[in-house]
């Protein structure tokens, strides 16, 4: 019988094109540390560290959990590192929560970061491999195809990517840490900006940051902090092959099987109207449309319509990415853990600007790979 | 360091299955996923088994040794995860891979798990890549290989009085000499002592024969809990499992002993029972010494009977290899109570216990 763990501390980094003003180790601390402070903990109350960020060379440092011990105070104690591609932050809460539902430690801090300016993803996505298709123009080049596909599929109109790309920004201006803070954002400047993949234009893309974020997760005889725990409703992972006639990288599987397992553990079966809040992976404007359908908000071909009709706005009755999403702040490595840390936030109401009124119950979504890798969980203000 | 809290008594959860490859020097024929699908095909063959009866996955792997991002992604066809599988992978030798799915199988929700993990040294250079393991700031920029790291803490083993190069040779003598009953083994030969000892210095005051081999290799394991574990095999328990990580600065260490083994093998219950057999992931002939006194370990144990890490160090594998080696001596009835270690990091920077016990 799998013990119950909630989330009771949270911190991140103010996120920023080069924060050059910190090592990796000062970075991965900033988030640490304020995670500790919110629990009212300190290093030493800590059993284990879970660390995850994307590929070791977007840095240049090999299995840098080796060299961040220290810092994440982590000497002497067990220390992990999760690697899931771009998911990895989600997957990093997922393998640290497990530790405390499997009753083997009290308290677990998890970590997540990237720090983009130290080196050049786009160069360390596109190292040729033999026999593998390049991916010699980044992460844009490989979905820009699939979300053609979506639109040809579904009939959605073009304008509906440039929705979600003024919506998420206009979302991080409440957001004192997010790294995009574009306060006239509007349709015209996005459509007015460089077409980078076609359909996507500059500022329906995810920025390039440096940052961190991390959580302090307890089991139910350790509970501390200043606000109340987000306890954990439901957690799942799926992962299907890059490569495989069968796939439809539009609306995958692994997405849905992932959704179906985690509305199972948390008891939902009307995702629109049980859930207050979601925080999900959208790197690129026109994945909200498409995982709106995958997560099973609405119909298949009706993601779009959602989006259109404002329901996933601040204000809408499905509020997504109130905290400015991947659209506007994207430490890759971190990008997904900052996705399930925001959801804590809003069932814990300590978001601040972008609280959401009386959330309850919220989805945090990572995804990763070529639309391949999930992890997901449910996060509530009450006891499961 | 605090001593770690009181152990638990964890779920019963058995090695049911091992498999690895022939490890060898260079591997040009076959990229990952050619070198695994046998061995992930053999892992469930011996049991029966296909990848419809395992619940979880769990990889270990790095980026660097292929040289470019995302390697255990097409790693994964080895298995054919449709329909999806709930899956993970650390960036870690397969021994944490395994220690993952352990937990899982602790909540007592799924049975069955998959570990698997690779690794080919020869199409880079491993003095430069691992070098890239170091302080990114003020150490990786002078480029210090492991060979040289290593040969630091053996000379400091040497200047402690606690060993001599001629310890150093016995050890790799009788590693490979083991290893000539090992048909997975890469270095396996009946060389004594003192003929190594003619060897060079690759890194004074280390002779070739005190360096593991570069390697090309995988391996896997099937864990299985509950009626799946009686019902596979002969179950081999897991008794206990932990691990414990040490500063990363060199100069802050002592590198003559090894205080997270001692911890992780404390964590473990090495000590709650006699030991017949360990595997010692020691990819240095001197490290042996340092993780046999941190393992609490005398001279009654039977120390790498497959040859360990010097007849076969396939990097990211080795360490679950240990495991799955100790688990056969069980199975096949050769011990009783084994002790399995792993490593990770410069000069045992970060290390893994892992207690077996025949059912």
């Amino acid at each position: 019988m799998a013990e119950r763990c909630a989330v009771i501390g949270v911190g991140q980094t103010h996120h920023k094109a080069k924060r050059d003003d910190v090592s990796i180790a000062g970075l991965v601390r900033e988030a640490a540390k304020m995670a500790l402070a919110d629990a009212e903990l300190t290093w030493t109350d800590i059993d284990a560290v879970v660390i995850g960020k994307a590929p070791d060379m977007f840095e240049g440092n090999m299995m840098p959990e080796l060299y961040l011990a220290p810092a994440l105070g982590a000497v002497g104690k067990p220390m992990f590192r999760v690697h899931t591609a771009g998911s990895v932050g989600g997957s990093t809460a997922l393998v640290a929560a497990h530790l405390i539902s499997s009753g083997i430690h009290k308290r677990v801090l998890t970590v997540a970061y990237e720090k983009q300016s130290d080196s050049d993803a786009m160069w360390a996505l596109s190292v040729p491999q033999p026999f593998a298709a390049p991916l010699l123009a980044g992460a844009g080049g490989y979905f820009a195809p699939h979300i053609r596909a979506y639109m040809r599929r579904s009939g959605a109109p073009e304008y509906i990517g440039r929705m979600v790309a003024v919506k998420d920004r206009q979302n991080a201006m409440r957001n004192p840490y997010a790294h995009l803070h574009i306060a006239d954002i509007d349709m015209k400047m996005v459509e007015e900006s460089m077409m980078l993949w076609d359909p996507l234009r500059y500022l329906e893309a995810c920025p390039s940051s440096d940052g961190a974020a991390a959580m302090v997760l307890s089991s139910e005889d350790a509970l501390s902090g200043q606000y109340p725990p987000a306890w954990i409703h439901g957690m799942a992972m799926r992962s299907e092959p890059t490569m495989f006639a069968g796939r439809d990288q539009v609306n995958p599987r692994a997405g849905r099987d992932c959704a179906a397992d985690v509305y199972a553990r948390a008891g939902i079966t009307d995702p629109r109207r049980q859930i207050d809040v979601a925080e999900v992976y959208v790197p690129f404007s026109w994945y909200e449309p498409m995982w709106l359908e995958n997560l099973g908000f609405c119909d298949l071909g009706d993601g779009w319509k959602l989006t259109e009709s404002g329901a996933t706005a601040f204000d809408g009755d499905i509020p997504w990415n109130t905290s400015g999403g991947v659209l506007s702040s994207n430490p890759i490595g971190a990008s997904g853990m900052l996705r399930f840390l925001e959801v804590a936030m809003q069932v814990r109401g300590q978001a601040g600007e972008h609280q959401i009124d009386g959330a309850r119950v919220a989805l945090g979504q990572a995804y990763g790979g070529g639309s391949q890798f999930f992890a997901m969980w449910v996060v509530g203000s009450d006891k499961p | 360091m605090s001593p770690p809290p009181a152990r638990r008594t964890p779920r019963p959860v058995s090695i049911a299955s091992f498999a690895q490859a022939h490890n060898v020097r260079r591997d040009d024929e076959h990229n990952e996923v050619e070198m695994l699908m046998p061995v992930v095909a053999e892992v469930f063959g011996n049991i029966g088994i296909t990848k419809d009866d395992v619940d979880f996955i769990c990889s270990g792997s790095t980026d660097y040794l292929i040289g470019g991002p995302f390697s255990f992604v097409t790693a994964l066809d080895a298995v054919g995860v449709w329909p999806p599988k709930s899956e993970s992978h650390v960036e870690m030798d397969g021994a944490w891979a395994l220690y993952e799915a352990w937990v899982l199988l602790q909540e007592g929700e799924i049975d069955a798990a998959l570990v698997y993990c690779f690794g080919r040294s020869s199409p880079g250079n491993l003095n430069e890549i691992l070098a890239l393991q170091l302080d990114p700031y003020y150490v990786a920029p002078l480029w210090p290989d492991p060979v040289s790291l290593a040969a630091l803490q053996a000379r400091a083993l040497i200047d402690a009085g606690r060993a001599t190069e001629a310890d150093f040779a016995a050890i790799a003598s009788r590693s490979r000499r083991d290893a000539l009953d090992n048909p997975k083994a890469q270095v396996a030969n009946d060389i004594p002592a003192e003929k190594l000892l003619e060897d060079e210095y690759i890194v004074s005051p280390l002779r070739r024969h005190a360096l593991p081999p570069i390697t090309d290799g995988v391996a896997a394991i099937v864990l299985a809990a509950g009626d799946k574990a009686r019902q596979w095999s002969k179950p081999v328990w897991i008794t206990g499992f932990d691990h414990r990580i040490e500063t990363h600065s060199l100069g802050a260490r002592d590198l003559t002993s090894s205080p997270s083994t001692a911890m992780a093998a404390e964590g473990a219950g090495v000590s709650e029972g006699p030991i017949d057999v360990a595997e010692i992931h020691a990819p240095f002939a001197h490290q042996e010494i340092i993780l046999k006194e941190a393992l609490g370990l005398d001279d009654t144990v039977v120390v790498n009977p497959s040859g360990g890490p010097l007849a076969a160090n396939p990097i990211m594998s080795a360490g679950l290899i240990r495991i799955g080696e100790a688990a056969a001596r069980i199975s096949s009835g050769r011990a009783r109570r084994a002790v399995a270690h792993a490593t990770s990091g410069p000069c045992l920077q970060q290390n893994l216990v892992c207690v077996l016990e025949g059912g």
